[in-house]
């Protein structure tokens, strides 16, 4: 079957909706994370957590949209090893998108702060409270949120290049209203 | 046959006293908890240090009395930056208010192995009524005092200025106690008198 020209306007949405929160989360973990207890220390944690749970729940519907869709090809004439970094770093960004918001739960539930949904839904605590065990997990978090960002950046550049330099579709493709390569 | 009738009544009222009133509170089987709620988290602490002296017959409750004095610096909040921040001046000033104080005006039956102490609780200088219910039940040589009541924390000016916002911090703390006690004869024999 030949691959699809396009996303799905359902990939597309997904695909920024969840670009758009980690763009919050990530910048708003680095800032909290180092604030003096305060009102609004609770707030940002509160909220920042709340994107995570979020984040999560989207990662799901996206794998689900993803293994139920087919996706557009690399495009032509891409050398082996860019078609094979894309592929990875793809992957590993799917990976992370489940694995970052489960170890800031994991680390939540050790430190002994609960995570509830939006201030409603609690969440069951997955640890019980352990205070050395939390510190671990506070790191494993940073770290993995790290590579994130990392791959993030990776991931924005490539397409800028493929858009600027290569001058391409790969980027107008993950555009709403993109109907097909120009001819 | 007669006296040594008398003799076993007299002893079996003596032991039946001396079984019920419980006068001295085992602290190290014994806990004072509370739960606030942070963003609408349950967060749970506890006092480390505190002291109570209970006098209380299940079958007299009317007679009981007890008091509870607990050593605001051994606050577990559950975190380290929490426990730093609850000690300071908007909070619970344990520079200038280092105990929390209890003291009951009453103990009513509510029925059956319920209960209810009235009395006075003092923090940060204020001192305002509070009801608690509890039960009491028996348990190996002794008997476990177990309830929980809730307090407004700004009624007290514990958690003032920013942090007053009660959206972030509930103003509703739900404080619980476990208190074993056991009928210390000497003791028992000193409060009757």
């Amino acid at each position: 079957m030949a691959a699809p020209l396009v996303y799905t306007k359902t990939g597309i949405a997904l695909h920024w909706l969840i670009a758009l929160l980690i763009f919050g989360a990530i910048p708003l973990g680095i800032y909290m994370a180092d604030l003096p207890l305060s009102p609004t220390k609770l707030k940002l944690f509160a909220w920042h957590k709340w994107v995570g749970v979020t984040i999560f729940l989207l990662a799901a519907l996206r794998a689900i949209w993803r293994v139920t869709h087919d996706v557009p090809a690399p495009v032509a004439g891409m050398p082996a090893w860019q078609v094979r970094a894309a592929s990875i770093t793809h992957g590993l960004l799917y990976v992370l998108l489940f694995v970052v918001p489960l170890s800031g739960w994991l680390m939540s539930s050790a430190l002994g702060v609960q995570t509830v949904y939006f201030g409603v839904l609690p969440l069951p605590d997955l640890l019980a409270k352990n205070k050395e065990l939390g510190e671990v997990l506070e790191k494993v978090h940073g770290a993995l949120a790290f590579t994130m960002a990392l791959l993030v950046i990776g991931h924005i550049a490539a397409a800028l290049k493929h858009h600027l330099v290569d001058r391409d579709d790969v980027l107008r493709r993950m555009l709403p209203g993109f109907r097909g390569p120009r001819t | 046959m007669k006296k040594y009738f008398l003799g076993l009544v007299v002893a079996l009222t003596c032991g039946a006293v001396l079984a019920t009133e419980f006068n001295s509170v085992q602290s190290e089987k014994s806990r004072v908890t509370f739960t606030s709620k942070q963003m609408n988290v349950p967060i749970d602490g506890k006092f480390g240090k505190f002291t109570a002296q209970v006098s209380f017959d299940p079958a007299k409750p009317d007679m009981g009395r007890a008091q509870i004095e607990i050593d605001l610096n051994s606050i577990d909040a559950g975190n380290e930056d929490a426990n730093t921040e609850i000690k300071h001046k908007a909070w619970f000033d344990t520079q200038s208010f280092p105990t929390a104080r209890f003291i009951s005006s009453g103990i009513k039956s509510l029925g059956a192995d319920r209960y209810e102490a009235q009395g006075k609780l003092n923090i940060k200088g204020r001192n305002l009524d509070i009801a608690a219910p509890f039960t009491f039940k028996p348990e190996g040589s002794g008997g476990r005092v177990e309830g929980s009541f809730t307090i407004k924390r700004l009624a007290y000016g514990i958690g003032e200025g920013e942090w007053a916002d009660t959206a972030t911090v509930s103003n509703e703390v739900v404080v619980k106690f476990s208190l074993f006690v056991i009928a210390a004869p000497v003791a028992a024999t000193k409060s009757k008198k």
